[in-house]
C-alpha cells in the first residue's frame, strides 16, 4: 500500500511535469515572438494584450469546460489541458517580453540604429539580451501558476497530481489531497527557485 | 561635373532647401548648407531649434519633408540606409553605449558589423583606446557602468571613430559633463580633428563650445538658418538670436 502510493506519486508527478513542460514550451514559443511583435507593431498591441488578458480572467475550471466541445483542440484528455494551460501562461510571457523590449533605454536603441545595425541585429544583439531578465521573470511567474493550475487537469481526464486531489476530495481523504498538493507545491518552489537563479544570473539591464 | 578635381570641391554634406515637420509642426525650414571635407561645422541653437533633427537628416534616421540632403554627392534617399549610417560616426549626449557590452565590444561594434577580422578589430580597439588616453589593458574588459561620465563619452567617441568614417556627427556630446571634464574633452576633440582631419557636424547650445570647436558656426533659430559664419564673423553677427547667444560670453 505504501509502496503503491510512492510509485503513484512518482508517476503522477512525472505526468504533471509533462503537462506543465509541454504547455510552457508552447507558451514560450508563442509568447516571446508575439511579445516582440507587440513591441514592434503598436497597432496589434491593444488587440493581443486584450485577448491574453481576457483568456486569463476565465476561471480555469470553466475554461476546461468550454474547451471540451471545441473541435480539434477540445475533447477529454491531455490535449485540452495543454491548450488551456497555454492560454493562461501566455499573458505574463507576452507582457513581460513586450515590457522588457520597450523599456530598453531609448538612447541605446537610437545609437544602435545610428551605428547602422539592422532591425534584426538590434533585436538579437541589443533588445533581447537587455530584456532577457524581464522575459525570464514572466516565464517564472507563468510556470509557477501553471504548475498549480495543472492540478485541475484531472477534472477532464488530463491526469497529473490533480488526480490525488480530486480523489481525496471525493473520498474526504486528507492524505490523498496532501499526496497531490505537497508534490505540486514542491514543484512550484523548485521551478521558482531555478528560474529565479537564472534571472539573477543574467546581467542587469 | 566629373573628374577628380570636382570631387575635391564637392561638399561632403549638402542641405538643399531642406524642410522637416512632425505632425504639421515645422522643425526645419528651407535650410541651405554645404559642409566641406575637413571642416567642423557647429550647429548652434536653443533646444527645439532643430539642431538634432538636422543631424538625423544627415545620416538617414529621418528624411526631409521637402528638399534633399546629399552625402558624398548622393541624396540620403538614394543611399542604402545601413551603408550610409555605417559611413557616418555618431556620438550622442546620452552616449548610448550598450550596457551589456564591454568597452572593447562597444568600440568594436561597427568593425564587427563590417566583418573585419578579429585581430584587426582587436588592434583597432587598442589603438583607439590609446588615442583617447585610456590604457587598453585597464579599460578593454570594463562595462560602461564601471566608467565615469567622461570616460563613457570618450568610449562613445572611440566607437564613432572605429570604422574610420569620413564624417562624424556629435549631438551635444559634452552637455552632461562637468565643466573641467568638458574642457578636457573639447581639447581632445581639437587634437583629434588636427590628427585625423575628419569632417564633423557638432551640435551644441553652448556658444563658447561653438566658438572653440567650430571652423564655421551655423546658428539655427526656430528651424531657420539665421547666421552662417566663421567664429570671428559670428562674433560680429547682428541678428537678435546671435546677440542673445553672444551675450552669454
Amino acid at each position: 500500500m505504501r509502496e503503491d502510493l510512492a510509485s503513484d506519486i512518482l508517476r503522477l508527478t512525472a505526468e504533471h511535469l509533462t503537462l506543465v513542460a509541454s504547455a510552457m514550451a508552447i507558451a514560450i514559443l508563442l509568447g516571446v515572438p508575439l511579445g516582440i511583435l507587440l513591441a514592434r507593431r503598436p497597432a496589434v498591441r491593444a488587440w493581443l494584450l486584450g485577448f491574453a488578458s481576457v483568456a486569463q480572467t476565465i476561471p480555469s475550471l470553466a475554461l476546461f469546460g468550454f474547451l471540451i466541445p471545441v473541435p480539434f483542440i477540445g475533447g477529454i484528455g491531455k490535449r485540452t489541458v495543454i491548450v488551456a494551460l497555454v492560454l493562461y501562461a501566455l499573458l505574463p510571457i507576452l507582457r513581460n517580453t513586450f515590457v522588457g523590449i520597450a523599456s530598453v533605454d531609448a538612447a541605446v536603441v537610437d545609437s544602435a540604429v545610428a551605428m547602422g545595425m539592422t532591425g534584426n541585429q538590434i533585436l538579437r544583439q541589443v533588445q533581447l539580451p537587455l530584456a532577457a531578465r524581464t522575459i525570464i521573470a514572466g516565464i517564472r511567474v507563468a510556470t509557477v501558476a501553471t504548475i498549480g493550475t495543472a492540478t485541475i487537469a484531472a477534472a477532464i481526464g488530463g491526469g497529473g497530481l490533480g488526480v490525488f486531489i480530486f480523489r481525496g476530495i471525493n473520498s474526504v481523504d486528507t492524505a490523498q489531497i496532501l499526496a497531490g498538493a505537497i508534490p505540486s507545491a514542491a514543484l512550484a518552489l523548485i521551478a521558482d527557485g531555478g528560474l529565479g537563479w537564472i534571472e539573477r544570473k543574467l546581467s542587469p539591464a | 561635373m566629373t573628374g577628380s578635381w570636382s570631387n575635391e570641391l564637392m561638399p561632403l554634406v549638402e542641405f538643399r532647401n531642406v524642410s522637416y515637420e512632425i505632425a504639421g509642426r515645422r522643425i526645419l525650414s528651407n535650410i541651405e548648407l554645404a559642409i566641406d571635407p575637413g571642416e567642423t561645422l557647429v550647429l548652434l541653437g536653443r533646444s527645439g531649434s532643430g539642431k538634432s533633427t538636422a543631424l538625423k537628416l544627415t545620416n538617414g534616421m529621418l528624411f526631409p519633408a521637402s528638399g534633399e540632403v546629399r552625402v558624398e554627392g548622393r541624396s540620403t534617399r538614394e543611399w542604402d540606409p545601413i551603408r550610409l549610417k555605417r559611413r557616418i560616426g555618431y556620438v550622442i549626449q546620452d552616449v548610448g553605449l550598450f550596457p551589456h557590452f564591454t568597452v572593447a565590444e562597444n568600440i568594436a561594434l561597427v568593425p564587427k558589423l563590417e566583418e573585419w577580422s578579429a585581430s584587426r578589430v582587436a588592434g583597432r580597439v587598442d589603438q583607439l583606446l590609446e588615442t583617447m588616453g585610456m590604457a587598453p589593458a585597464d579599460f578593454r574588459a570594463r562595462y560602461p557602468r564601471e566608467l565615469s561620465g567622461g570616460q563613457r563619452q570618450r568610449v562613445g567617441v572611440a566607437r564613432a571613430l572605429a570604422a574610420d568614417p569620413p564624417l562624424l556627427l556629435f549631438d551635444e556630446p559634452f552637455g552632461a559633463l562637468d565643466p573641467v571634464i568638458r574642457t578636457e574633452l573639447q581639447q581632445q576633440f581639437l587634437e583629434l580633428q588636427r590628427n585625423f582631419k575628419k569632417t564633423a557636424i557638432f551640435v551644441t547650445h553652448d556658444v563658447r563650445e561653438a566658438l572653440r570647436l567650430g571652423t564655421r558656426i551655423a546658428l539655427l533659430a526656430d528651424g531657420k538658418l539665421e547666421v552662417l559664419a566663421d567664429p570671428a564673423g559670428f562674433q560680429r553677427a547682428h541678428t537678435a538670436e546671435a546677440r542673445a547667444f553672444l551675450a552669454c560670453l
